[in-house]
Formats: structure tokens, C-alpha cells, sequence
């Protein structure tokens, strides 16, 4: 293990290159663009023995992983936003087809208008797809993230790919320090990849079917079983990880809940400013607590219920917006816990959210008037 | 249990599919006609001609693709 | 020319009786052999021959999407190679999934330069939704989106050159065939394994259900394409064009046309603007 001070993007190609997949098919696109740079210069000095491939497309990326991992390979594909979008479709038949891809997504707004600053909605909106989620607050966690993701994709009982959502700049560009772990110690973690269905003339298979009524629901069905047996290797790894690392990871990081009468809940690098300003409002005596979700997918629902039913009110904020409805994670909340629960729609597009503003959360949750706000809008502008 | 991914790990598994009840003409080859030109093998959108000129008709569909490619009229078409 | 024996598409395939599309498919595995890994676009062939839990290929085979084809594989081609596998990796992809939706794909894929071959099977529609115009749909044809009526006579555009599309790439293999000739097919796919490097192979396919004849006659409407110069067979080899079979005696293209229901609704008129437009491009290739 060594100190070093790097952006998030760079620990994530540090643990690409620890990781070892040995087909990485990227395409560029702000605020990820640096990632596929780091490995091309990686393959470029031998440092990363894998076959780079320089597609045409983020359609492309997704669709030579999904055909390298067939043939049997670990492989590695980032992006953000549109490019995430672009492969929507694929994502879902990575999925279907049972293919441990981790991806990093460097998240970013959805165009329009076009923006290349962060929020979640990209990856918040494929939700759906059968991916594993998983939400980094800083840099060492979106490292070590993508260690874990291998760990728990690859594994018999799941075969789901995995995401890794890193937020735009404020983790992809901003410098931490962080420990960088040793080849020994994530040989250690991370077995060599055994796939299960893989293209050899020795031993030849048909990947990707067509299939009729007769099968396509119990297909589909199995994936929602991996995903909820996800839970237990997920749980696995982490404890594994803790003993080779020294770092704990859990579904959920809850700060300052036990005695807590509101708990705002959130994802990603907004935890960090959560944190301070909660320090600081218990200063003044408010018993405010943040609930940091890292695992969306699977949803740690339990483990949620547990927190925030005990709280008298919940906060959650939301960098994503499904129109109509309100935020996703809000939503999510609602239906699976009874906690009596607001939504706050916030920083989209980049929009800062500053302490002010989650101070401004916190008031409206004690004295709510509206089920969904947003926050931070600029009200001459709208 | 659907296999994972909904992967066939049984190559040439249509096999199990019998398309010989699609069929309503028969070809029939008549192999002192035949001057082994192969057409009729090569042809056949089942591949269930094989080498010998054996007509394999638990797949045979009935196309008759083979009789009109073959040179010599060694194939004829029968109904049944 | 040695005929490997060997089936690697079994039967028992959904293929409609008389598919040129399997036949295809059957000529090129002879041509390629075991050591082979296919990638499918979503399609006809694609569907007809993995009804889960059965599949007719007898060789690895992995299908993804409709637009995709040539980039997975890019992507098991590299992973093949990582492994130190030399299996050839060959992409059959219909003429939707090529000439429209899959061009992107396709033109990445061999400006990469991949080791693969990329066989389009031109069937001259969409067939697996049921008859849809494409890019490679000819002149004059009529498909359900591309019918004739009061303003229409059929599909209105010529079509689109894919072959030389993939030459200007400077593809160091391309090819024109056609299921009606399989040992200059077959030829041709053994010299398309032989290149180092990507090639592709533009297979001309008649389909008894979008064209409308006979299935018996499936083989007989490919060969009148190419001896009415319809579809021409050639070989562009490291930028050298070479026309690889010139029929003895050119027929009227009016044979070819009248042959399939597709054309039936052309005016005279309207037929001999195509054989003017065949006669054009035989005369300059001196078929
Ligand atoms: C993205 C996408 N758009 C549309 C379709 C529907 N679709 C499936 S196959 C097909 C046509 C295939 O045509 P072609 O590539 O010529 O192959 P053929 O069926 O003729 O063999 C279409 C439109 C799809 N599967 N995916
Ligand atoms: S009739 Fe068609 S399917 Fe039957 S053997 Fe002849 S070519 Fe093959
Ligand atoms: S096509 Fe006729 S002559 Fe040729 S091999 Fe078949 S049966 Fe014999
Ligand atoms: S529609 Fe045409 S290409 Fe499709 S299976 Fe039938 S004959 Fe073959
Ligand atoms: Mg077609």
C-alpha cells in the first residue's frame, strides 16, 4: 500500500490497472475522459497488459466488453451521461446475459440542454437494467469500489455486471489523498475471472438467445434472484476487504443517526459537505443525521428500514429527477420504508449545493409544506 | 432451470426439432441418376443431404431446392 | 476445391423452407471449419437458429443486437487473442444490420482492423420484421414500408454500395458473392481467413418469403441475378478490383425481375431504366 494524492479518476484507472481485465474498450467523454486516458497510457508503457480498444462509440464500448467478456475475459469500460445512454441498450442485455462488466460512470447531467456537469441522473436512470450499483463519496472509495464491484460481478452466485458512479468533477477533477493498495493484496481479494459461459471451439455454446414466452420470465427472474443474493457477497466482500484492507465498507454509512430526529439521506460526493454541516448544526444543538447510501443496487432496504424508521423525519435528496414523480431515491424510500419521508431535488446540472442549502433542507423538513422541493432554483430565472 | 443468461450449452440442439412435418413434397433421389455433382448437398438449406446422398427426412422441409439444382433430374418431387 | 463434409448448422433450424440465409451460413462454415467463433446481428438468421433452449450452431456463437454485430466482435476477437485462442471470428449480419443500423459499428470495426470477417447476408430487406425496405433494397422494389401505389412505384433509391463503402476503408479483403456460385464463395471466405486483418464479404441472398417465388427456387433467382448482371461477383484484394465471374452470355434483366413478386408491379418503362442502369455498370466492368 502507498499514499498517493490523485483525482478519483486516477484511482480509478490505478485500480483498473490492479484489477488486471484484460480487454478495456473506452470511449472519451467529459467528465470521464481522463480515465480513458490513464489506461491508454497504462497499455500504451506495459503497465497494463490488456488490449485497448479504441471504439467508435460508447455503443461500441458496451457491445465489445459484453463480446470479450463472452469470449471469457474480465473486462473494464467507463463513461458518463450520453454515452451511458447510448448504452442503454446494451446495458440490458449485459444484464440478461448474465456478464460481470464493471463500468465506471462519471456522473454527469443529461442533455438538454447539453451540460457537462455533475448530477445523477444518468446512471439513476438505468436503474432498471439489472446493474449493480454503487455510489463513491471520494476518491479512495470509488478505488476501492471497483475492486469490490469484480469481486461481487464475477461471483457464480451473481454474474450481474456493475457500475461504479463516481460524481463529475467534484470526485473525477478534484485531488485527495488516498492509499493505493498493493498488487499483492488485490490478487489476494480478487480471485482470477472463471467465466461460466464462454466462447471456445472446444467446447462450443450459444450465447444470447432468442427466446419465446415459454422462457423469457424465468430468465428475467433469475436475474432479480442474483441481485437479491447480491446482498450476502456483497456483505462478503466487504468484510473480506476490511481484513485485507483495513477499510469497512457497508449498503449504507449512517453518521450521527442514533439519537437523530431528521436524517437526510443522499448519495455520492455530497456526503462530505453533508457531514460538516451537520457538525455543525449539533453544535448548535440539532440532532440532524445523514445516511449515506452506497449501494443502490441491490437496495439495501433492511438496512434502511432500520435507520430511518427510527428517526422522526427523513430528508432525501435527489441529484436526478423522474419528471412527474419526483426523485427516484425519494421514491424508492417511500415504497420501501415508513419513514415519513420529503423530497429535495437538488444540484442539478452542477448546481452547487452548499451548506446553506442543506441547512435549508433541514428547515423545510421540520416544517414541511410541499411533499417534493427543489432546492437551490434560482427564482428569476424560473 | 433456464440457464444462466439463457446460454445453450448443447450445440446443434435443433436437432430435437423434427422440420420434416413442415414437409407436403417429398424428394426423392434416385442415385443411379446421380452423377455426384453435389449441388443437392450443398444447396439444401437443412444440410440433411449427406455425402452418400442419403436424404435425412426428419428435417427434409420439402423446399425442393434440390431437385431444381439438380442437373440430371435425379431428384423428383412427391406429394407426401 | 476441397468441400469439408462437416455440418456446423444443424437442422432443425426455424428458417421458412427454402432459406437462402442458412445456406449461406452452411457454405461458410464449410469454408471456415471448427476453429471458428460466429457472431450474430438480430435478424432472421439470428432468430431461426436459437430458438432457447436449442441452438443449430455446432461452432461458439454469440449474438447481442441489431447494430452491434461488427463490435462484439472487435470485443471477442481481442479477448480471443488475449487468451492466445486462434479461433477466427466471423460476423453474419443481414443487410439492415449492416447497410443502416450497424454501419457505425461496422466502419469502426474494420478501420480497427480486426481480425474478423464480416459476412453480410443480403436478403435485400427486413426480412425478420416482416419485409421492410434497408439501404440494400433495389430500385424499384417493393417491401411493406416501400409499396408502389398512386405516387409510388417501390422503393425509389438505388442500392447503396456497402462493398465499396468497406473498400474506401481500405479493407484489405472485400467481396461481392452470392449463395448461387458456393465454390467462388467458398473461395473467397478461405481467402478472407488467409488476410491478416479484417475483410468483408457482401453475400448476395435471395429470400423466398420477402421476394416472393418458389422456395425450390431460391438458388435459380441468385444465379439470375448474377447472369443477368444484377449482382456482380468481385474481389477487391489490397485495392485491386477484379470481376471474379462473367456470365458467357449476359441475360435481360427483365427475367430476373419478372421472377419475384416484389418487381411485378414495374412498368415497362420502369424496367428498362434498371436494365439501362445494369447495362451502365456491366459495360464500364465489361460483364
Ligand atoms: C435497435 C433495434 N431496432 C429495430 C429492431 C427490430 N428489428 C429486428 S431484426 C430487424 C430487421 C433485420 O433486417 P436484416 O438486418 O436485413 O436481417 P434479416 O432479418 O433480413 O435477415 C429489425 C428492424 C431491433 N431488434 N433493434
Ligand atoms: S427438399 Fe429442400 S430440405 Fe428437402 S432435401 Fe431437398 S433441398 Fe433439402
Ligand atoms: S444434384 Fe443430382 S446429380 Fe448432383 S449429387 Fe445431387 S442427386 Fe446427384
Ligand atoms: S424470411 Fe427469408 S431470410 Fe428469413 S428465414 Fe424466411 S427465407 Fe430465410
Ligand atoms: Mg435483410
Amino acid at each position: 500500500m502507498v499514499k498517493k494524492v490523485f483525482t478519483a479518476n486516477r484511482s480509478v484507472a490505478e485500480a483498473v490497472k490492479l484489477a488486471k481485465p484484460q480487454v478495456v474498450p473506452v470511449y472519451p467523454i467529459t467528465p470521464q475522459t481522463t480515465i480513458s486516458e490513464y489506461l491508454a497510457q497504462f497499455v500504451a508503457d506495459g503497465d497494463l497488459k490488456a488490449e485497448y480498444i479504441r471504439v467508435e462509440s460508447e455503443h461500441s464500448a458496451i457491445s465489445a466488453a459484453l463480446g470479450a467478456s463472452g469470449a471469457g475475459v474480465r473486462v473494464f469500460t467507463a463513461t458518463s451521461s450520453q454515452g451511458l445512454a447510448l448504452m442503454h441498450e446494451i446495458l440490458f442485455a449485459a444484464a440478461g446475459m448474465r456478464s460481470p462488466i464493471v463500468l465506471v460512470d462519471a456522473n454527469r447531467a443529461l442533455s438538454a440542454p447539453l451540460s457537462i456537469w455533475n448530477d445523477q441522473q444518468d446512471t439513476i436512470s438505468e436503474r432498471d437494467s439489472g446493474w449493480l450499483q454503487i455510489y463513491a463519496e471520494n476518491a479512495q472509495e470509488a478505488l476501492d469500489a471497483v475492486l469490490i464491484a469484480y469481486r461481487v460481478a464475477e461471483d457464480r452466485d451473481v454474474l450481474l455486471p456493475c457500475m461504479v458512479c463516481i460524481d463529475g468533477y467534484f470526485l473525477t477533477h478534484t485531488v485527495e489523498p488516498l492509499d493505493v493498495p498493493s498488487q499483492e493484496e488485490v490478487d489476494q481479494f480478487l480471485p482470477p475471472y472463471k467465466p461460466y459461459a464462454f466462447l471456445d471451439p472446444e467446447n462450443p455454446m450459444s450465447i444470447g438467445t432468442f427466446t419465446d414466452p415459454e422462457y423469457y420470465m424465468e430468465a428475467r427472474y433469475a436475474i432479480e434472484e442474483a441481485m437479491e443474493r447480491s446482498k450476502e457477497v456483497i456483505a462478503k466482500a466487504n468484510e473480506e476487504f476490511a481484513e485485507i484492507f483495513g477499510r469497512k465498507y457497508d449498503f449504507i454509512e449512517p453518521y450521527q443517526c442514533d439519537d437523530a430526529e431528521i436524517i437526510i439521506v443522499a448519495m455520492g460526493s455530497v456526503c462530505g459537505t453533508i457531514k460538516d454541516v451537520i457538525d455543525s448544526l449539533r453544535d448548535e444543538g440539532e440532532k440532524i443525521g445523514l445516511l449515506k447510501l452506497r449501494v443502490f443496487r441491490p437496495f439495501p432496504t433492511q438496512e434502511m428500514k432500520e435507520v430511518l424508521e427510527k428517526a422522526s423525519k427523513v430528508a432525501v435528496l435527489d441529484k436526478n429527477i423522474s419528471f412527474g414523480m419526483g426523485g427516484v431515491l425519494y421514491n424508492n424510500i417511500k415504497s420501501k420504508t415508513n419513514a415519513d419521508a420529503y423530497g429535495f431535488i437538488a444540484g442539478l446540472g452542477g448546481r452547487d449545493i452548499t451548506p446553506e442549502y442543506i441547512k435549508e433542507i433541514v428547515a423545510k423538513t421540520k416544517n414541511p409544506t410541499r411533499e417534493i422541493e427543489w432546492i437551490g432554483l434560482k427564482k428569476e430565472e424560473v | 432451470m433456464v440457464n444462466i443468461g439463457a446460454c445453450v450449452k448443447e450445440p446443434g440442439s435443433t436437432r430435437k426439432n423434427k422440420t420434416g412435418s413442415w414437409r407436403t413434397f417429398k424428394p426423392i433421389l434416385d442415385k443411379e441418376k446421380c452423377i455426384d455433382c453435389e449441388n443437392c448437398v450443398l444447396f439444401c438449406p437443412e444440410g440433411c443431404i449427406n455425402k452418400d446422398y442419403d436424404i435425412d427426412y426428419d428435417y427434409c422441409k420439402g423446399c425442393g431446392i434440390c431437385a431444381e439444382e439438380c442437373p440430371v433430374k435425379a431428384i423428383k418431387m412427391e406429394r407426401g | 476445391m476441397e468441400i469439408r463434409e462437416e455440418e456446423f448448422l444443424a437442422p432443425g433450424h426455424r428458417g421458412c423452407a427454402g432459406c437462402g440465409a442458412t445456406v449461406g451460413v452452411r457454405l461458410a462454415l464449410k469454408a471456415l471449419g471448427k476453429n471458428t467463433v460466429a457472431v450474430s446481428a438480430t435478424g432472421c438468421l439470428e432468430v431461426i437458429t436459437t430458438p432457447y433452449p436449442e441452438t443449430a450452431w455446432d461452432i461458439p456463437w454469440i449474438h447481442v443486437a441489431f447494430e452491434n454485430a461488427a463490435a462484439v466482435a472487435s470485443g471477442v476477437e481481442r479477448a480471443l487473442k488475449t487468451q492466445g485462442k486462434d479461433a477466427q471470428v466471423v460476423a453474419f449480419a443481414g443487410d439492415g444490420g449492416t447497410a443502416d443500423i450497424g454501419l457505425q459499428a461496422l466502419s469502426g470495426a474494420m478501420e480497427r482492423g480486426h481480425n474478423i470477417i464480416y459476412i453480410c447476408y443480403d436478403n435485400e430487406a427486413y426480412m425478420n420484421t416482416g419485409v421492410q425496405r434497408s439501404g440494400a433494397t433495389p430500385y424499384g422494389a417493393s417491401t411493406t414500408t416501400s409499396p408502389p401505389g398512386k405516387e409510388s412505384f417501390g422503393e425509389d433509391k438505388p442500392k447503396k454500395n456497402i462493398p465499396m463503402i468497406m473498400a474506401a476503408h481500405g479493407v484489405p479483403y472485400v467481396a461481392t458473392a452470392s449463395i448461387s456460385y458456393p465454390e467462388d464463395f467458398m473461395k473467397k471466405v478461405q481467402k478472407a481467413k488467409e488476410i491478416d486483418g479484417p475483410a468483408y464479404i457482401h453475400l448476395h441472398q435471395p429470400c423466398t418469403t420477402g421476394w416472393g417465388f418458389d422456395p425450390s427456387k431460391t438458388i435459380e433467382l441468385g444465379r439470375l441475378a448474377v447472369e443477368t448482371g444484377s449482382w456482380i461477383l468481385y474481389e477487391i484484394e489490397d485495392g485491386e478490383f477484379h470481376v471474379t465471374y462473367r456470365p458467357l452470355q449476359r441475360k435481360m434483366v427483365d427475367e430476373y425481375l419478372m421472377a419475384q413478386k416484389r418487381f411485378k408491379h414495374l412498368t415497362e418503362e420502369e424496367r428498362e431504366r434498371i436494365q439501362h442502369n445494369v447495362d451502365a455498370l456491366c459495360t464500364e466492368l465489361k460483364i
